[in-house]
């Protein structure tokens, strides 16, 4: 690879604590500067938000919020209070993994010649992963799941010269009839 | 009819009697409605936007109803965001509406643009910016709805001139829709934890009620005497707990924390059973968390879910409105046999009484403690921030809810002059007394020309020791003594300057005249009046219990050794 390409992504980024880490998710009215309030509760505690999703809710008076945060856990409670109290926060849910379905989306760019290809789509089948992008010289991989699972994608393909990823952060979904 | 009409109209109908403010351009439209709408509200103008949140903010911890403060855009709003912090750190319903540019005009830098919205968010309990002329009536009835439930706090509505401008078509009398804010839920109590609470206090032996500012919000104050006097239980109150259970009563220990009575912090520290009624253990009370109550078990009512558990381990959380919690736990206890523990606060009463020297002359204590006499506690008493806001709260015993005004959590300076002159104007026949320093009057002392133009008795008690006197107390015990900018070198002559506003002004430089000169400004009824007092430079606040210390290492009187610097809170 004598190509110099420019690079948003270090090669093996520190692996998030994700696993540690804590899944609320939210349903707020859908207005202007709500997740402003938001990131205020979060900012002001220490509170490092490692994904956000956000999504117009069926109801379109509504939004869906999915937050991964990672911080104090002692302080969790007072998070999950203070965001309650918010007049645009209708309700404010942590969800445990073991009581729902968390999943990810990441588009994987990898820079390989002709020849690296076999490897490569080998390793996406195994994770159930697709190519969505491919050029003489580079392929775009999209894998989806939970996090553990695309974290595993990501550190299996690091054999390859990635040049990006991008994830979509979690989105959660609580189990059986428990609202989310 | 246009969008300003519409919005003095919809406060005219939710009843708000004073709109506090200041004009300007993004403001014009709204200001023009105040003479084209025939209402029953009053417009009271300030000389500064701060000025006018702490008059809506001292009505409203006067009469318990919120007052609205109009201002325009840009700085007119940045200059209200202290005192809009001030009240929502003191859970004050107050209504702040804000001019705005127009709304092609946001985001691109025009005149006297600001974010008001992003910038108020995190001093507020709600914030709206409106967008459509239609939606304002909406917009309004909610922020009222919002601002004077549950907790209450201020509620700032942001209006775009076009918005106020156009014409409205809408409905003036729209259905609030809030699905994310369900105040009523505050007077279901879950009986589960009234019974959890009653079965504590059964076997308590040495039961100490803590009243906070919450028992006064929800108008507690006959349940709480009965629940004291049914309990024979001590009662300690906050600073902003002042009044709604009286001070002067057999049962009251007075303030607790950093600079409470003696007593009181040793009630605290010895108590079986705490008993918070509307308190949310804020860090001037409770010193060092970990070890606050540590043998004690803690009953904490609270309207905000979110103060259980903040600061102080619970045993029983009662979650609700205090007087509707107070109403089914009086149902439920019977009366504890407290005789041994009363006699033994009664004890350090007299071992550690509040007191202050006569001699070596003039103490801020003493004409704190001669106005409480003289008026004997029946006045609206506002402080300031700092020596003589502590002295004021420990010498003037308040007999009755809304009759002290301070401002706790933001401890902000500047807040008792114009909260005093908003308290006059909720309660005109009532004597009004702002205690303020030299330090904090000068701040918002423009707003002598609003009451004197209103011909407000509100008698303007000046302490004045030339000094930022707290600060320099926490330089003496806790930075070698060094002085480092509390010198207030270069304050005016007090009296002077309220005579060149037409005002009255009085001075007490001898101890011996201060009964004689404060009567007369009792008596002074044609307007305002500044008593300036001359006061000593060197005295400090006692009791006292550094930052962060447990409340067992009260200092009752100066340390004789160099104390080391306080590391927790401030």
């Amino acid at each position: 690879m004598s190509q110099t390409i420019v690079t948003t992504d270090t090669k093996l980024p520190p692996r998030p604590d994700i696993l540690g880490g804590h899944t609320l998710s939210m349903l707020v009215n859908n207005q202007p500067g709500v997740l402003m309030r938001i990131c205020q509760v979060f900012a002001r505690r220490a509170y490092n938000l490692d994904s956000v999703v956000v999504s117009k809710g069926r109801d379109p008076q509504f939004s869906r919020l999915t937050l991964g945060i990672s911080g104090d856990p002692a302080g969790l409670d007072q998070i999950i209070k203070q965001c309650t109290k918010l007049i645009d926060v209708i309700h404010c849910y942590e969800h445990q993994e073991a009581h729902s379905v968390t999943k990810e989306l990441t588009l994987i760019k990898i820079l390989c010649a002709p020849t690296e290809r076999a490897e490569i789509l080998q390793v996406l089948e195994h994770f159930n992963a697709k190519t969505v992008d491919l050029t003489e010289t580079s392929m775009v991989a999209m894998v989806s799941g939970d996090s553990d699972k695309v974290d595993a994608a990501v550190q299996l393909l690091s054999k390859f010269e990635i040049i990006e990823t991008v994830r979509t952060g979690k989105v959660v979904m609580a189990r059986g009839d428990t609202a989310t | 009819m246009d969008g300003a009409q519409a919005i003095i109209t919809t406060l005219d109908k939710l009843g708000i009697e004073y709109i506090f403010g200041y004009s300007g351009g993004a403001a014009l439209p709204i200001f023009d409605a105040l003479e084209t709408v025939d209402s029953n509200i009053k417009f009271i103008l300030s000389r500064h936007e701060q000025g006018a949140c702490h008059m809506a903010d001292g009505y409203a911890r006067a009469t318990g109803k919120p007052a609205a403060v109009l201002v325009t855009s840009g700085p007119g709003a940045g200059n209200t965001i202290t005192g809009i912090m001030t009240a929502q750190m003191d859970s004050i319903p107050m209504l702040i509406i804000t001019g705005q540019q127009v709304t092609w005009m946001l985001g691109k830098d025009a005149f006297q643009e600001a974010d008001t919205f992003g910038i108020t968010i995190p001093v507020v309990k709600h914030n709206v910016l409106v967008r459509e002329t239609n939606a304002l009536p909406k917009a309004i009835k909610e922020a009222y709805h919002i601002a004077t439930t549950g907790r209450p706090g201020p509620v700032l509505i942001d209006v775009p001139k076009n918005v106020s401008q156009d014409p409205f078509t809408g409905d003036l009398d729209p259905e609030i829709d809030l699905p994310g804010y369900k105040p009523e839920i505050s007077f279901t109590i879950d009986s589960a934890s009234v019974d959890a609470a009653a079965e504590l206090i059964s076997h308590a032996k040495r039961p100490l009620i803590l009243a906070g500012h919450g028992a006064m919000i929800a108008g507690a104050e006959a349940e709480l005497m009965q629940l004291a006097t049914t309990l024979n239980c001590p009662v300690t109150n906050t600073l902003l707990g002042k009044g709604v259970f009286p001070e002067a009563h057999d049962l009251a220990l007075g303030m607790l924390g950093m600079h409470g009575t003696a007593y009181a912090n040793k009630a605290v520290c010895e108590c079986d059973l705490l008993i918070n009624v509307g308190s949310r253990f804020d860090d001037r009370i409770i010193g060092q968390a970990d070890k606050f109550c540590s043998g004690a078990k803690i009953i904490h009512i609270d309207i905000d879910p979110s103060e259980i558990g903040k600061m102080i381990r619970t045993d029983v959380a009662i979650i609700g409105d205090a007087k509707v919690a107070l109403t089914q736990l009086n149902e439920k206890i019977a009366p504890l046999e407290t005789t041994d523990w009363l006699a033994t606060l009664d004890g350090y009463k007299k071992k550690f009484p509040l007191g202050y020297r006569k001699q070596g002359g003039l103490r801020m204590q003493q004409v704190l403690d001669e106005i409480y006499q003289l008026t004997g506690g029946d006045a609206v008493v506002t402080t300031d921030v700092g020596q003589h806001q502590m002295w004021a709260a420990q010498f003037y015993k308040t007999a009755a809810p809304f009759d002290w005004i301070s401002s706790g959590g933001a401890g902000t300076m500047g807040f008792g002059f114009p909260a005093a002159i908003g308290a006059q104007f909720g309660r005109p026949g009532k004597t009004v007394i702002a205690v303020v320093g030299d330090g904090g009057y000068q701040m918002t002392l423009c707003e002598l020309a609003t009451a004197a133009l209103h011909k407000l008795p509100v008698k303007i008690l000046v302490l004045n020791n030339h000094y930022l006197g707290m600060v320099r107390q926490w330089q003496e015990l806790f930075f070698d003594n060094r002085e480092s900018g509390v010198d207030l070198e270069g304050n005016p002559d007090f009296v002077k300057l309220a005579e060149a506003y037409g005002v009255k002004g009085f001075n007490i430089k001898r101890p011996a005249d201060v009964g004689k000169i404060l009567q007369k400004a009792l008596d002074y009824n044609d307007g305002p009046c500044v008593i300036n007092v001359e006061c000593i430079k060197t005295e400090n606040v006692f009791p006292m219990i550094p930052a962060g210390a447990t409340l067992e290492e009260m200092l009752i009187e100066p340390p004789k050794h160099k104390m080391a610097k306080p590391v927790g809170s401030t």
